[in-house]
Formats: C-alpha cells, structure tokens, sequence
C-alpha cells in the first residue's frame, strides 16, 4: 500500500466515529492533534538546530557537533537536556507575569499558524476559505511576544531590540503580504488547499511568468525579515545588543523562543513552499507521462518536507554569508526597495492575470 | 544611580557597553548616551584591564622588560617588542647585523598580516557576518604555525633581544613562507568575494564614522585610522628604522575618512606586506644572527625614544634611564589609545550599529590602549 | 536617468549577494576544505623550538649539567625559578657547591625563554608540552632535577 498521511488520518477518523459518540470522538481527535503539533515542533526543534549546526559549520570549515551519538545526532537532544534543568531566572525589576507569558505567546502565535497548512494531500488541519489572510494575520502576532519580552525584561538592550524587532515587522509585513498577494490574484483564491490544488500543471514559479519569480525573491527577503533571521536579526544583534529580546531570558523560557524562531523558519517556508512551489504537489514536466508517474510515486508528504526544507536551507544559507544590515538601511530596503518593487510587481501580475498569460 | 538621574534630566538613555559585551573586543567600557538608536555622546572608561606594564618595567632589566610588552599589543606583540629592542639598543649604540635586521623586518610584516587578517574576521564578525572569521583563521594559523616553528611560540613570541633576535630561523623558514604566499595571494579574492564586494557590507561601511584630516590629527590618530583620512604617516616611510629605506612598498592612502576608506588601507597594507615579504624572503644575508652584547646591560644615563609602525598605528617606547640596571622610567605610546579617543567624535549621530563597525575598523586591541 | 541608476543599484547588489553566497556555497559542498582539527584524538604536531614548560636535560647517567649558577633565577622577569643549594663533598674531600633543589614554578612561567637564553652550560631548555591542566594548582610547583641526579664530570 502507498504510504499516506490522509489515509491514516482517515482511519483514525472512521474508527473513533464507530466506536465513540461524536463529541467523543470530536474532542478526541482535537486532543490527538494538538498532541501532534507539540510533538512536531519539538521534532522540528531538534532537526533544524542540528541542521543549521551542521550548514553553519560546513560552511565555516568546521565539522560542527560530532561526538554525542552518532556523528552527534544527540547533541541537540543535549542542549536541551541542560536548558531544560537550567534555573529559569527573572530578574528583579521585571514585570514578571509579562515576563513569563511572553515566551508562550511567540510559541502559541507560531503554532496557530500550523493550521491551513497542508503537510500532505487532504492531509491538513483546517483549510480554512481565507487561510492565506490568516496566515498574515496570525503571523503578526508572534511579535507581540518579542515587544512584551523585551519591555517586561526592565533591561536596555532588551527594549531596543524589541523596538527594532517592532519596527521591522510591521514593515517586512508589508511585502510578505504583498507577494503572497500576487498568487492570490493568479490562483484567485484565498484557501492554501485552492492554491495547491492550482498548481497541479505547474508550480507558480514556472507558470507564474517574471511576477512571480520577483515576488518569490521578495517573499524570501520578507519572511527572512519576519523571522528576525540574519542578515536581518536586528532584534537580537549579537554584536550590538548582546542578545537583544531574550537577554534576560535562560533555562526553558529561553529555550522557547529559541525553538519558536525554528518553528517560524518551518512555517514560512512551508508557505513559501505551497504558495511558489506547489506545496505537496509533485514535480510534474509537461506531457512526460513516465516521468511524472515516477513522481507521483513519491509520497506527497516527502515533496512538501522536501521543499520545505530546501527553502529553510536557502534561509540558513543567507544568515552565514551575508553582515547584518543597520536598523535605518532595514527600513530603507523595504520603504524604498521591496514595497516599490512588489508594488509594480502586482500590478504587472495583475495585467497578466487578466491578459491570461500564464498556463 | 548616576545614569538614573542622567536619564531624568535629559531623557536620554544611558547604556553600559561592555567590559563584557561581545563586540568590544576584550573588556572595553563604554557608556554610550543614546537618543533612540542614535548615539549622543560615547565615554570610554579605562581601567578594567590596567596590568601597569609601564610600572613593571620600572623593575625589570632591559633584557628582561622586553617580554611583558608581548602583552599589551599582543596582536603585533612581535612589533612591539621590536619597538623595545629598538630603543635599548639606541642606548647601547650597538650595530644590529644586517641578517638580524632582515629577521627582524620579515617578522614585522608577518606579524602585522596576521594581525590584519585577525582585523577582518573580527571586522565581519562586528558587523554581523560569522563565516569570514574562520576563513581568515585559516590563513593565519599557517601563519601562527610558521611563528611557532622559528619563535617557539605563536602569540607572544619573545623573539626580539638587544642586538638580534633570539634564535637563527629555521631552516623549514624560507620554504613555508613562500607556500604562504602563494596560498595567500589565493585567497585574498575570496575576502573580497565574501565581504569587501558584499553590498550590504559597503553599506555599512560608506559614510560612516566620518574624521577628517584635521580632527584626525588633532586626536592623534595613526596608522591606518589617519591614512583613511589622508595623511601619510607611516613611520617605515617618513623614519625608517632596519631596512625599510631599501625596500620597495607604498603607502596606501584613502581620502574618504570613514570605515570603508579605512577598510581599504587595512586591505591594501596587506598587500603591501607581502610585497615586502616577497623582497625580502629570497635575499636573506648569511651572517650572524646576534649582536655580540654584555651579559649585564647598562644603558648610560639621558632618555632614548624609538618608534615603530605596528599594525594600528605609531608605537612609541621612551626610556628615562639614570644609568642602572633597570629604566627609571618607561613609557608607551599606544596607537591604539589615541585612537580610541576619536571614537566620540566618529560615533556622534550615527546609529548602535555603527559604533560596532567604528569599533571594528579602529582595529581596538583593549591591552593595548589599558596598559 | 533615476530607474536605471535604481534598477542597476538592485541588480548589482543582487549579485553582490550571490558571488558571496557561491563562495559558502562551495564550501558547504567541498568538504575537504575542513580545517578541524579533533584534538583529544588527533594530537597536534608541534614544532621542536615550541616553548611549553622549562626542562632540565638529563643523560643516561642521571647526570645534569646545571651548576646551581643562579643565571636563570636571575634573569627570569617573574620569579619563576629558585634554586635551592647545598654543599657536596669531592673526593678530594673539598666542599663543592652544587644544586639541591631546581624548583620550577609553571604557574608563573611566561614562557619567554630568558632562562635558556642565560644558562651558560645549556643545562635547561623548553619542552614542547602543553598538557599541563593539574586539579590541584600545587602540582604546578615542580623540582626540575630528577632524584638522585648529580653534576656532570667537567662542567664547571
């Protein structure tokens, strides 16, 4: 049997519907998934620190962690294990219910965002009508977060980099926004499974002609942003500001927003993947009908990991090339370059829209 | 306290930068007064690291004085020692061999790439950019490795003495620099691939942290601080000491005044050292490797002064001595100190961020300015 | 004309980007560029002149060339050594000054090299180790000459 995420889901389904009334069943499965979703991001959190340890140092010259386990698979596993034991200190001056809530609200922000994202075919935990307009609201959240973390820490580099972080997301938003636009106008539809289903000849980034190559560039710089990912980390700016938000942050709190910027790279990469890439939809090459058969092989969940990851590679590759760009040169690159650009952008995308240009 | 009344008065915010901070360098303090992200006022506040070398000296012998000067630049810790060396033997007014001088300078020049290369790691690492250190450690360990292998050590050699150095090169010298040559020459386009051409990097570097000639001057600026500026100031030009009156080399020169011209000079200097590396390493004089000198050295009484160009800029050593065993006084002019006090002037109006990149291309080694 | 000086700022800095992006790129592939060096396990080769620790050179005889001269105490800038001294007799049943104790204070040591320098009959030299991490910071007090080890015949 093909392996299928939505088969198993399926399953589930039918057998708690025939054996517990429906509420039962209902609150059951809201239980299951939610359970799936902590296991996930912790999953996500070990692989992509342990990813991003090993393309860092690749790239570095350097072997990076290969004595804990097997080539120092378990090194994260480690770190964790300390962060976990670690006393969690709040400082004296801070607003402590500010202090400690901070941490969970980035979390929970990153972990709605899961929900119109589709992992597999039919494999997806509410696709929502509107779910490319959630996305970009729920995604804002998360930076309430980083604000409260760094007003409530009563510590100066803290608050500057909240107020940097502030100050870029609301801006970064803008393009993000705007290019994920420019597929809403070519599928003309809001919901991720839509935009995915629309891509079943082609993914936008072949068929969407130069509108869409422009604003995939710009939705990567954007989210790259929106992440607070080098060259853009203004909020945290090792060299400047120590460690900006989370200075005052240690044991498990810290280790929260650590994983929860990891959980950010996965979900807008996994937009990014289903919006430019075609999400968990093969790779399909005109009227090669042998070749798309082989495709079609490959398990739908493995071409949305596959692509998801490729896109996270992509973003870990900036962050250990590029310097990290100033707090006006940040505003300026989106005020006076990307928004002007994804500006003209969807208008010409709107013109070939229209014209009907693309396949 | 003080800063919460400050902050009362005026508004502003007053912030610790260091003596822990991870762009200092070291264990530099500043107090910064900002206004928003802009920067109002930048006090440094010396001390963290004062070790009194001066005063240490004071009780040393003039063989013995020379090590504990490895410890204040120890970038150019083989520079500053030739510094050292330079004004004992002024006071002895004893003749250096002429295979000691080429030591001497060839030692010079690849302790000041090292420290250069060091510089733009730590540069890139300042303004946020982690993988061009390594790629500059890559170079200078062979560099560290061909220092240990003709020194004995491969930070704080000891490698000067009055009337030579220490020991004769090895005899695996000649073979392994020219290697480094070649191996640098290589490289020396990736820096630019990586970091010079990166145009997020320019942008952080043009028009920032501004001095002009005059101001550079009148703070006492040197080294590739004043040459950004314009003004020549080499000391191996305009008072050659060793050989550096044979040698082929020029002097770079930028006139823009701010982090990126700065950055030219530093990236052209090294150039410039291994064009004199690359003189020098083919014709070097057989001959004795020492000067003969007396176990016990006096030097007669008066003051002698020698200076020298290390990687940052004019060292200077002045020695007060009465005629004894010991100096009655010893005192240094660091580069870096007077550096360090243009940074208020550079910084003034500009963002955090550039305070960082201003530290940087400054080049600030913290023992060196606190001694 | 202001779009192409902006458009050519765009593409330019895009490339910019690139050429830097190539080079970790070709690093990221090229793992035989990879300069770690696995320390506890790959031991580094250190060059003969390395200076790590002050040793006095015996021979097959347990004998040592250090005369007790004081040379080396006293050219040490940081009080590293101390030569404690006593009184052998010779054959000729004449008192001999000879040394007792070479004490060697390694968490003093800067490694400058004066000492060898100064010694006039070679009797000390540096070592090339650099293991010298001890729990109990006494154990950094060491007696350079070994037990039982005595002057060589005809160094004076």
């Amino acid at each position: 049997m093909e392996f299928s995420l939505s088969a198993i889901a399926n399953q589930v389904d039918t057998w708690l519907h025939a054996n517990c009334a429906s509420w039962l069943a209902l609150t059951i499965e809201f239980v299951i998934v939610g359970l799936l979703c902590i296991a996930l991001f912790a999953v996500l959190g070990l692989v992509l620190i342990m990813m991003e340890r090993k393309v860092s140092a690749y790239m570095q010259l350097r072997l990076g962690p290969n004595r804990v386990g097997p080539k120092g698979m378990f090194q994260t596993l480690a770190d964790t294990l300390k962060l976990l034991v670690k006393e969690g200190l709040t400082p004296n001056g801070a607003d402590k219910f500010l202090f400690n809530l901070a941490p969970f609200i980035v979390m929970i922000a990153a972990m709605l965002v899961l929900a119109p994202i589709g992992f597999a075919k039919d494999f997806v935990i509410w696709d929502i009508n509107i779910g490319v307009l959630y996305i970009s609201a729920i995604s804002s959240i998360g930076v309430i977060g980083i604000l409260m973390a760094g007003w409530a820490s009563n510590n100066k580099y803290s608050l500057l980099g909240a107020m940097r972080s502030g100050a870029q997301i609301v801006s970064y938003e803008l393009s993000a926004g705007l290019s994920i636009l420019t597929i809403v106008i070519f599928t003309q539809d809001m919901s991720m499974g839509q935009i995915v289903a629309s891509q079943a000849d082609g993914w936008w980034i072949w068929k969407g002609h130069i509108p869409v190559i422009i604003s995939f560039i710009i939705f990567l710089i954007a989210v790259t942003a929106e992440t607070n990912r080098a060259p853009f980390d203004l909020a945290e700016a090792e060299s400047e500001l120590t460690a900006g938000f989370h200075t005052e942050y240690s044991g498990m709190k810290f280790a929260l927003f650590f994983l929860a910027e990891y959980v950010n790279i996965f979900i807008v990469c996994a937009v990014g993947a289903t919006l430019f890439l075609g999400g968990w939809m093969p790779l399909h090459i005109g009227n090669w009908a042998d070749f798309n058969r082989i495709m079609d092989y490959i398990p739908s969940s493995v071409w949305f990991f596959g692509k998801t990851f490729f896109l996270i590679f992509v973003i870990m590759w900036f962050r250990w090339t590029f310097p990290r760009l100033r707090i006006d040169q940040l505003l300026n690159l989106e005020w006076k370059y990307l928004l002007p650009i994804s500006m003209f952008n969807l208008l010409l995308a709107t013109f070939i829209a229209i014209q009907g240009w693309y396949l | 306290m003080l800063q919460e009344v400050a902050q009362k008065e005026t508004g502003d915010l007053v912030i610790n930068v260091g003596p822990q901070h991870p762009s200092t360098h070291g264990v530099l303090h500043l107090v910064i007064t900002l206004n928003g992200e802009t920067i109002k006022k930048v006090e440094p506040h010396l001390g963290y690291i004062h070790r009194s070398i001066e005063k240490m000296c004071e009780s040393l012998s003039y063989r013995q004085f020379i090590y504990s000067t490895s410890r204040m630049d120890y970038l150019s810790a083989h520079i500053n020692n030739h510094a050292c060396a330079l004004a004992v033997e002024k006071g002895l007014q004893i003749e250096i061999p002429e295979r000691a001088q080429v030591i001497r300078v060839l030692m010079d020049e690849l302790t000041r790439l090292a420290s250069h290369q060091l510089w733009w790691g730590a540069l890139a690492m300042d303004v946020g950019a982690i993988t061009p250190f390594f790629h500059a450690f890559r170079e200078r360990e062979v560099l560290n490795d061909i220092m240990e292998e003709t020194c004995g050590a491969r930070l704080t050699m000891n490698y000067m003495v009055p009337g030579g150095v220490m020991f004769d090169l090895h005899p695996n010298f000649q073979s392994r620099v020219k290697d480094f040559i070649t191996l640098f020459k290589s490289k020396l386009p990736e820096y630019d691939e990586l970091v010079t051409g990166n145009v997020i990097f320019q942008n952080r570097m043009k028009q920032v942290g501004f001095i002009s000639a005059e101001d550079a001057v009148s703070y006492g600026c040197t080294g590739p601080t004043l040459r950004g500026s314009g003004v020549s100031c080499d000391i191996r030009k305009h008072h050659p000491y060793e050989l550096y009156d044979k040698l082929q080399f020029t002097e770079p020169l930028e006139t823009g005044g701010d982090c990126w011209a700065r950055y030219l000079v530093r990236m052209e200097e090294m150039r410039q050292s291994l064009h004199i590396v690359e003189q020098l390493i083919d014709n070097i004089p057989e001959g004795e490797f020492q000067a003969k000198t007396k176990a016990v050295l006096k030097l007669p009484k008066g003051e002698f002064y020698s200076r020298v160009e290390t990687a940052r800029g004019e060292l200077g050593v002045y020695i007060v001595s009465e005629g004894g065993l010991t100096p009655y006084r010893i005192k240094f002019r660091s580069p870096g100190f007077s550096n360090l006090s243009a940074l208020d002037h550079m910084a003034r109006g500009q963002k955090i961020g550039d305070l960082v990149a201003i530290m940087g291309t400054l080049d600030l080694v913290i023992p060196d300015i606190d001694r | 004309m202001f779009i192409t000086k902006y458009l050519s700022e765009v593409f330019g800095g895009l490339r910019s980007l690139l050429t830097g992006m190539r080079r970790t790129g070709y690093y990221f592939t090229h793992h035989k560029n990879i300069i770690t060096q696995q320390y506890p396990n790959e031991k580094p080769v250190l060059a003969e002149r390395f200076r790590g620790e002050v040793v006095m050179l015996h021979d097959d005889n347990n004998e040592h060339a250090c005369t007790g001269c004081t040379a080396c105490e006293l050219a040490c800038p940081n009080a590293t050594i101390k030569i404690v001294t006593k009184f052998d007799l010779t054959p000729e049943g004449k008192k001999k000054k000879a040394i007792d104790k070479f004490v060697y204070h390694l968490e003093l040591c800067t490694m400058c090299n004066l000492c060898v320098e100064a010694c006039p009959t070679g009797a000390i030299t540096m070592a090339p180790n650099f293991e010298h991490s001890v729990l109990n910071r006494n154990e950094l007090t060491k007696v350079l000459n070994k037990p039982g080890s005595k002057i060589r015949e005809g160094v004076e």
